[in-house]
């Protein structure tokens, strides 16, 4: 088992026929993913190959849909057109879609999450680097040769933090690795994959890995100390950034007092959740766990 | 992205918002001036993005122009927590009968708008909701929906404003929304809105903050930023389209992906604790690419900064792998050539990490130290910065 993306998932890509859609959509075929078609209404009945494979194009997710049994869309369309591409995706009520792109206006996403509520669509991002079921599935970008099929679950704001953890562990590996989004305002959240992970059997121990920003870290401290039985440890990036200033990510910032990285790790270590000082350190504790 | 009050003001007054009549000075006779035109008594105010300039000597009352230029004269270049002040906002000054709160902001924790409302304004709202939370209504909005009428006298009600502002109050709350949704605010905050004597509410300060990733349909934003206060290195790396923040101490970093800059900037502040307090120089992601160029730019920012003794380049190799990488970082020195005159320390990992480091190893770059693990490479860092 994985969470929220598997061996039968059958992945379409909207924006696949842009520069980053068509990068990803072939590294994705690459490692395996059933990417079943591109969503464009220019350039709908069309096809595009990828080394040898033909991907379909459609005019709406809605088609793309109903000819292909989709239930993944992985979203790369450029900030001014994303709100219009995952409301359309939301509107066809396809199981899961991936916003990958960077700097979507907060009103934008905001409306995004309001209009899915109650929707039968799982939002992933947006401003985040996807997901991976190593060995079954890849949506998203991230690299699909860091490491191989496992038993540990990992949850990340960032993306090349995700990378690097994968690396530390690629030799124990991971049932599913997530990479949420370093937005302020992201679908899917640390405690959502707490709770996917704790009831996926495959997956035995998980990392979480958080930024400063908001309070998700501390609110999914409280959920692992009621709700995860199984071995959680932590990474919080962001002790040395100054208030007010904006890291890179549009949701990593320290506003007064709120959002410190000290404050998300004591309370991941008052949920008991041992948290590393560095990523190897991170690793180095998971291993401890997990005998790997 | 804040704005002065004075920005904040005048998008206020474009969207309708009630405000006195005022404008911004730079020198004292700009003040004399707007104050000449205003023609009676005046607030001149300090134009600093800080709280608790009243106290600190820059909000004053001038009762004709003279006085005006006077007050704008002792209270330009005062320093405010910090925050040197280059600009003063003169209006006409309001005899206040009652202040109220009102805001409108993310609500990032639940993912939707909040409208925040009390008659009880003036005070700072952090102390009001810690003190009196009964008297601070705070209703969520719908961002698929706004706020009309029906939702602003919701807001309005459950913050029992008195009947007789009560229309005005609604009908300010609508402009409210009418600005931070068509601005793309991420916070509108009026403290305080307030009643005059003759009973009109308006909005006397105003803090804005504005969404940075909605400037490419807000045009007019750009004009908003304070070039002036902008650190200039962090105003070179602007130009280059690199994310960069200035930060205070002496080991230059780079890397790939926010998070993972943020995790170098800690790991090098833990390993300068051995050599008496070494801490990152700055923030710097070049994102996912890493290409020869964007690592050739970045480079140039860190070593024209003269308080960097070391850099430090963390490089996860991922879709761009690491012999990709290491080629960008050799072609980046030879870009540089002679500009290149600090130790880098390199530590490279993920997909190729083999061919990446044979490749540094073969360019022999006198300047270049490669090390293996993220935590060795900030000690070693962090040491030549302290040497």
């Amino acid at each position: 088992m994985s969470i929220f993306l598997n061996e039968n998932s059958k992945v379409i890509v909207q924006g696949m026929t842009g520069s980053e859609g068509m990068k990803h959509t072939s590294r994705m075929l690459a490692s395996g993913t059933a990417i079943v078609g591109g969503v464009n209404p220019r350039k709908a009945g069309t096809s595009v190959d990828f080394d040898g494979t033909s991907v379909p194009v459609f005019g709406s997710v809605a088609d793309a849909m109903k000819e292909t049994g989709a239930d993944v869309s992985v979203i790369f369309v450029p900030p001014p057109f994303a709100k219009a591409a995952a409301i359309e995706a939301v509107d066809a009520q396809i199981g899961l879609a991936v916003i990958i792109t960077e700097g979507i206006p907060v009103h934008d996403s905001t409306y995004v999450w309001a209009h899915a509520q109650g929707g039968a669509t799982r939002i992933i991002g947006p401003n985040c680097p996807g997901l991976i079921s190593p060995g079954r599935s890849n949506a998203g970008i991230i690299p699909a040769n860091i490491t191989k099929q496992g038993k540990i679950g990992l949850v990340s704001k960032s993306g090349t933090l995700t990378y690097q953890m994968m690396y530390e562990l690629r030799d124990i590996g991971f049932s599913t690795a997530v990479g949420i989004g370093g937005d302020p305002v992201i679908g899917t959240t640390h405690i959502d994959c707490l709770q996917a992970f704790q009831d996926d059997p495959e997956t035995e121990a998980i990392v979480m890995i958080g930024e400063i920003g908001g309070d998700a870290e501390e609110r999914a401290a409280d959920f692992v100390k009621a709700n995860v039985t199984k071995p959680v440890v932590g990474y919080v990036a962001g002790f040395t950034a100054p208030e007010g200033k904006t890291m890179g990510h549009a949701g990593a910032i320290v506003s007064g007092s709120a959002g410190t990285a000290q404050a998300k790790q004591e309370a991941l270590e008052a949920a008991g959740v041992r948290v590393g000082k560095t990523p190897s350190e991170t690793a180095q504790l998971m291993r401890e766990i997990i005998g790997g | 992205m804040d704005l002065f009050e004075y920005q904040a003001r005048d998008l206020l007054a474009s969207h309708g918002v009630p405000v006195l009549p005022g404008g911004v000075a730079e020198t004292p006779e700009q003040a004399e001036a707007i104050a000449r035109e205003i023609g009676q008594t005046v607030v001149v105010k300090a134009q600093v993005k800080v709280g608790g300039r009243g106290k600190a000597g820059g909000v004053k009352l001038a009762d004709n122009p003279e006085d005006a230029k006077a007050r704008a004269q002792d209270i330009l270049g005062l320093d405010i927590k910090g925050h040197i002040t280059h600009r003063v906002m003169v209006a006409q000054a309001s005899d206040i009968a009652e202040e109220y709160y009102f805001s409108y902001l993310l609500d990032r924790s639940n993912r939707t708008f909040l409208a925040m409302a009390s008659k009880e304004g003036g005070m700072e709202i952090e102390q009001l909701a810690v003190e009196r939370p009964e008297a601070l209504a705070r209703i969520p909005v719908d961002a698929s929906v706004g706020v009309d009428a029906a939702k602003a006298a919701e807001i309005v009600d459950a913050a029992g404003f008195a009947p007789e502002v009560r229309d005005q109050v609604i009908a300010i709350a609508v402009q409210l929304w009418d600005a931070f949704s068509k601005e793309d605010a991420t916070l509108v905050e009026v403290n305080p809105l307030a009643k005059a004597p003759d009973g009109t509410v308006l909005a006397l300060d105003a803090k804005i903050t504005l969404d940075e990733n909605a400037g490419f349909r807000q045009p007019a934003h750009e004009a908003l930023e304070d070039a002036a206060a902008a650190d200039p290195l962090e105003a070179a790396a602007k130009e280059k389209d690199l994310n960069y923040v200035k930060l205070e101490g002496e080991v230059g970093i780079i890397g790939n992906g926010a998070g993972l800059v943020m995790s170098t900037l800690d790991v090098v502040a833990y390993a300068g604790e051995e050599f008496g307090g070494v801490r990152p120089a700055n923030f710097l992601d070049i994102g996912g690419g890493a290409s020869a160029e964007v690592m050739a730019n970045g480079l140039g920012i860190i070593l024209s900064d003269p308080a960097v003794k070391s850099v430090f380049v963390n490089v996860f190799g991922g879709i761009t792998a690491c012999d990709a990488v290491a080629n960008g970082i050799v072609a980046a020195l030879q870009q540089l050539g002679d500009q290149a005159t600090k130790p880098l320390v390199v530590r490279l990992d993920g997909n190729n990490v083999e061919e990446g480091r044979r490749i540094l190893a073969e360019a022999n770059h006198p300047l270049v130290t490669v090390v293996d693990t993220m935590d060795g490479a900030a000690r070693r860092a962090a040491e030549l910065a302290a040497a």
